[in-house]
């Protein structure tokens, strides 16, 4: 047994296997290992003129491509369908995902995913339905967005609802551009947006695209917002203050009435981003905090698939006095029937026009709603109370292995530094790559940005205590072996299909796609 | 509640390990006045029958793409997709997953997604591809930022042949960002001189292929003249198929192609998610927005892939990133990457040749419907067909006899008398002649 094996053995109070060493250092013929199989690109497995679909010949006609014609080979590689399936299969089992093991990465929310929800998002009334069919053949797609905005205002006690944001971060777009609409109307244009240190980067970035100059936030030592720093700050210039809550600490901002009175007191608005919402739904209304405008991450709180990176959707919802700027499109209600408006008339004469193209992202609605309805007005409150008792659970189990960055209770995850790391040699990145091994998803790393060598440890309601203790178990265990081994870390991830790899290269001589061998001899030539 | 695991017993067990008297105990950072003692005025959990139930329900008001003669495009397309395509995206490890910050755990993701940037760039004739954007819209929104990035000037040119949602998108964006967008009127089946709107100003010229009203052009002249004049060339795609058959962007010179992915893999889902697809040459890599997954070697040596290049996104730049999308398409994405695999050069390029003759048999027998014409002298799948009365009530009526019978651009541009008489009509491989027939049949109908 090696060093490494034995103290964590040792620190588990239980035995691993024999001879991990045998495993990971003996080389194969293939290059697999058992269940991992090296995987080929699919452009290295092309045999011209093989096929995956069978397609009639196209019947006889006239061209009418205008002399467009594409002139040679697409370089597309032929393969037939058991190979691709095979293909993509291998490459799903290169995947950790929330299907397998406990995911959590804080701020991102990975919880289950009902498969009930993806059987009603096949329907054929909601896939296979045109976005720009006539009226009287959509009206169960109105009245579908209709109940999930009715859903959306009773949680949030907001009496608007805009849906057609594709993602969390095009819904802080959707809600910074209905304040600078409303504020120009006003005739009152401004210039800055006061964003926390501990917000999410997408935040700033969002501001900046809207045209508004970035002024930083402090926290406090509570890692809170420091209220004395906010109101310093707070002028006639400043158009809104985005403020995530519960913040990216995992805190709940406790001064929050606070801090909306001191915003809307110079005349500003209060955009809050509620990637985080999943904490309190049910149990507080955002409407209650004096939060002007508010974008929800469907794919967090409400459990549509994250998908290797979406698709999401981030639903916005408005105070009455933004309500007018909502994007199109918009839905109104006739005789017995729904209808779409498209263009900035009527009603919609003051929205900020349209932000992406047809209505929204249909497919996540019906998985959302699906969601809410599973769980009812008691469930949605129960996920919120699960997710913070199970953040407050792994907070108690590793505050004396870990260092918490700020003291006390969390809401649905909880903040840690790398203070327990110092003088160890182990970083954070180390520590993360460590937990790969024992066959865990990491935490977030390093962010959020407020404190040293961040881990963000986020593990959603449907996690059973179980699963909870073994991950505490493992973690506490890797605490105590920092202490004695950095370079077993340092080693980290073994068991892995790749082990550590080189992102300073990537980033270098970035390669960002596949080239012929004779297209690559012409490059270097 | 299905779906949530723990137990009452647990629930008291895990407060006292924490030390707390009861979960509001965990609550005690939000001010009383913001706290709900009871539940909100909605309805209680239901099972997974019931639930599917009140959603069928829902479903079934609609009149489903494939239960009717249908005919519709403008961005959105019906394709067929094969069984494989959805049964791999349904798999956990990818529908599951997280955007892949953890590379020794994501090679799955990571790969696909070099696929799929390797096939958009092979597809548009580009260099480079992005993993993807949220759709078709809002990519080219993104294309008239990163242009301005790259030639620091001010004004975007925008086709009046343009998707008007691709327009109104970029006219959006524009209003908060401060960029000029000068969008001519549309002229369906016209030739526009976007060359004369070229100035010093100019941060790039935006055009489509096909148009919005499906007539194939050659920007190749355009674009040697966009780089006389130091604009960038950004040519649109919304039927991705059609560049199985049709000359790619890339070799007409367009400096971004931003696209619609929705035609390959995916459904067309009421309008969302779809997929948007951005391609750019390699010397303006590091103005793109979006991820991209990128080739490199692990401890051991070994070929892998990591997201790379993000010292450009709002994570590590905030304020000064390129864009501020995080969330991207990548399921579509990877739903586009396998249609493709399994359709390959071969498969690609009947798909296109199948579309196209299905097309022209459609032309050929509206044509022949008296008083009905064709505006356009060249088509891929999708034309603009010119009534001899407004489009709208026609299209209403259509569907009376069961008929999704095309869009009536008096729904993109209302008030434009000129345009009320024009229907735009697309058929894929999906649309069979009995389909046609019908079609034909009511139209004649309904114009009696």
């Amino acid at each position: 047994m090696t060093g490494w094996s034995q103290a964590l053995s040792e620190a588990r109070g239980q035995t691993t296997s024999q001879h991990p060493e045998v495993v990971a250092e003996t080389p194969t013929f293939t290059g697999n290992r058992g269940l991992q199989i090296e995987e080929p690109l699919l452009f290295e497995q092309d045999a011209a003129g093989r096929c995956g679909v069978d397609l009639p010949a196209p019947p006889a006609h006239k061209s009418r491509l205008g002399g467009l014609e594409r002139q040679g080979s697409i370089g597309l590689p032929g393969l037939s369908e058991p190979q691709v399936v095979r293909h993509f299969t291998r490459l799903s089992q290169k995947n950790y995902a929330i299907d397998s093991g406990i995911y959590p990465l804080g701020s991102c929310t990975m919880k289950h995913n009902p498969r009930l929800n993806e059987k009603l998002a096949r329907l054929a009334g909601f896939a296979d339905l045109h976005p720009l069919q006539p009226a009287t053949t959509i009206q169960g797609a109105l009245e579908l967005i209709d109940t999930l905005a009715h859903w959306l205002r009773i949680l949030t006690g907001m009496p608007a609802v805009a849906l057609s944001p594709a993602a969390g971060a095009h819904g802080e777009l959707c809600g910074m551009m209905a304040i600078r609409a409303a504020l120009t109307a006003r005739g009152d244009p401004r210039r800055r947006i006061l964003v926390p240190e501990s917000a999410h980067g997408t935040n700033p970035a969002t501001a900046a695209t809207c045209g508004y100059a970035i002024d930083p936030v402090p926290n406090n030592p509570r890692g809170r917002v420091d209220l004395a720093a906010l109101k310093a700050k707070l002028d006639r210039d400043v158009a809104a203050l985005m403020l995530t809550n519960p913040n990216t600490c995992g805190l709940f901002e406790d001064e929050i009435l606070e801090i909306a009175d001191a915003v809307h007191a110079v005349g500003a608005l209060f955009y809050c981003d509620g990637a985080n919402f999943n904490a309190i739904v049910g149990r507080v209304r955002p409407a209650d905090l004096g939060i002007d405008a508010l974008h929800l991450n469907l794919h967090k709180t409400f459990s549509t698939p994250h998908g290797g990176g979406g698709p999401g959707s981030g639903p916005v919802a408005f105070a009455a006095s933004l309500a007018a700027h909502a994007p199109l499109p918009w839905i109104v209600h006739g005789e017995g029937s729904r209808a779409l408006v498209e263009h900035a008339e009527g009603p919609a004469k003051d929205s900020i026009g349209r932000l992406k193209g047809f209505h929204g992202q249909i497919g996540m609605f019906v998985r959302a709603l699906a969601y809410m309805m599973s769980h009812g007005a008691d469930g949605l409150r129960q996920v919120a109370e699960d997710a913070v008792l199970n953040a407050n659970y792994l907070r108690a189990r590793l505050a004396g292995s870990l260092s918490q960055s700020y003291p006390g209770t969390c809401m649905h995850e909880v903040l840690f530094d790398d203070h327990f790391l110092k003088d160890t040699g182990v970083t954070t990145l180390d520590f993360a790559k460590a937990l790969i091994d024992e066959g865990f998803h990491p935490m977030t790393m390093y962010f959020p940005l407020v404190v040293h060598g961040a881990l963000l440890i986020e593990p959603t309601e449907t996690e059973s205590k179980a699963a909870l203790d073994q991950f505490a178990d493992t973690v506490i265990a890797l605490a105590a072996r920092a202490k004695t081994d950095a370079a077993g870390f340092h080693a980290a991830p073994r068991f892995t299909p790749r082990r550590r790899l080189d992102e300073t290269a990537a980033a270098r001589k970035p390669l960002l796609r596949w080239r012929a061998a004779s297209a690559r001899q012409e490059a270097a030539n | 509640m299905r779906y949530l695991p723990l137990t009452g017993a647990d629930r008291r067990d895990m407060l006292a390990a924490i030390g707390a008297r009861s979960i509001d105990d965990l609550f005690a950072d939000v001010p009383q006045a913001a706290r709900l003692d009871g539940l909100l005025d909605l309805p209680l959990a239901q099972g997974e029958l019931e639930v599917e139930r009140a959603l069928s329900r829902m479903a079934a008001k609609n009149v489903a793409a494939g239960s009717a003669p249908f005919f519709i495009g403008g961005g959105a397309y019906r394709h067929y997709v094969p069984a494989a395509v959805d049964h791999l995206i349904q798999r956990g490890e990818f529908l599951t997953s997280y955007t892949p910050y953890q590379p020794e755990l994501a090679q799955g993701t990571l790969q696909s997604l070099f696929e799929f940037q390797t096939q958009v760039a092979l597809l548009t004739g580009m260099e480079v591809a992005n993993a993807s954007l949220y759709d078709g819209a809002t990519s080219c929104a993104e294309a008239v930022a990163m242009a301005h990035r790259v030639t620091r000037r001010g004004t975007a040119v925008l086709s009046g042949a343009l998707h008007p949602h691709y327009r109104e998108v970029c006219e959006t964006y524009a209003q908060f960002s401060g960029l000029t967008v000068a969008a001519l009127d549309p002229l369906p089946g016209r030739v526009e001189d976007l060359a004369a709107r070229i100035d010093g100003d100019t941060a790039c010229v935006v055009v489509q292929n096909p148009d919005f009203f499906g007539q194939l052009r050659d920007w190749s002249a355009l674009g040697a003249r966009c780089r006389e004049a130091g604009a960038l060339l950004v040519a649109v795609v919304n039927e991705i198929v059609s560049l199985g058959a049709v000359k790619p962007p890339g070799s007409m010179g367009a400096d971004i192609v931003a696209g619609e992915g929705q035609s390959l893999g995916n459904a067309l889902n009421f309008g969302g998610p779809h997929l948007g697809l951005f391609a750019a040459r390699e010397q303006h890599v590091r103005q793109m927005p979006g991820r991209l997954a990128g080739q490199t070697v692990d401890a051991d040596g070994r070929r892998g892939w990591v997201l790379t290049l993000s010292a450009r996104e709002q994570h590590i730049r905030r304020e000064k990133a390129t864009s501020n999308i995080c969330t991207n398409s990548g399921l579509c994405a990877l739903a586009f990457a396998i249609h493709l695999a399994l359709l390959g050069e071969a498969g690609m390029t009947r798909l296109a040749r199948l579309n196209h003759a299905t097309a022209c048999n459609l032309a050929d027998r509206l044509e022949a419907i008296p008083g009905v014409s064709i505006v356009n002298d060249s088509f891929f799948n999708e034309f603009t067909v010119r009534l001899p009365t407004p489009a709208a009530p026609i299209v209403d009526e259509l569907a009376e006899f069961g008929v999704l019978g095309g869009v009536p651009l008096s729904r993109f541009y209302p008030g434009r008398d000129d345009l009320a008489d024009l229907l735009l009509v697309a058929a894929t491989e999906t649309t069979t002649d009995d389909d046609i027939g019908q079609f034909a049949h009511a139209l004649g109908e309904v114009l009696r």
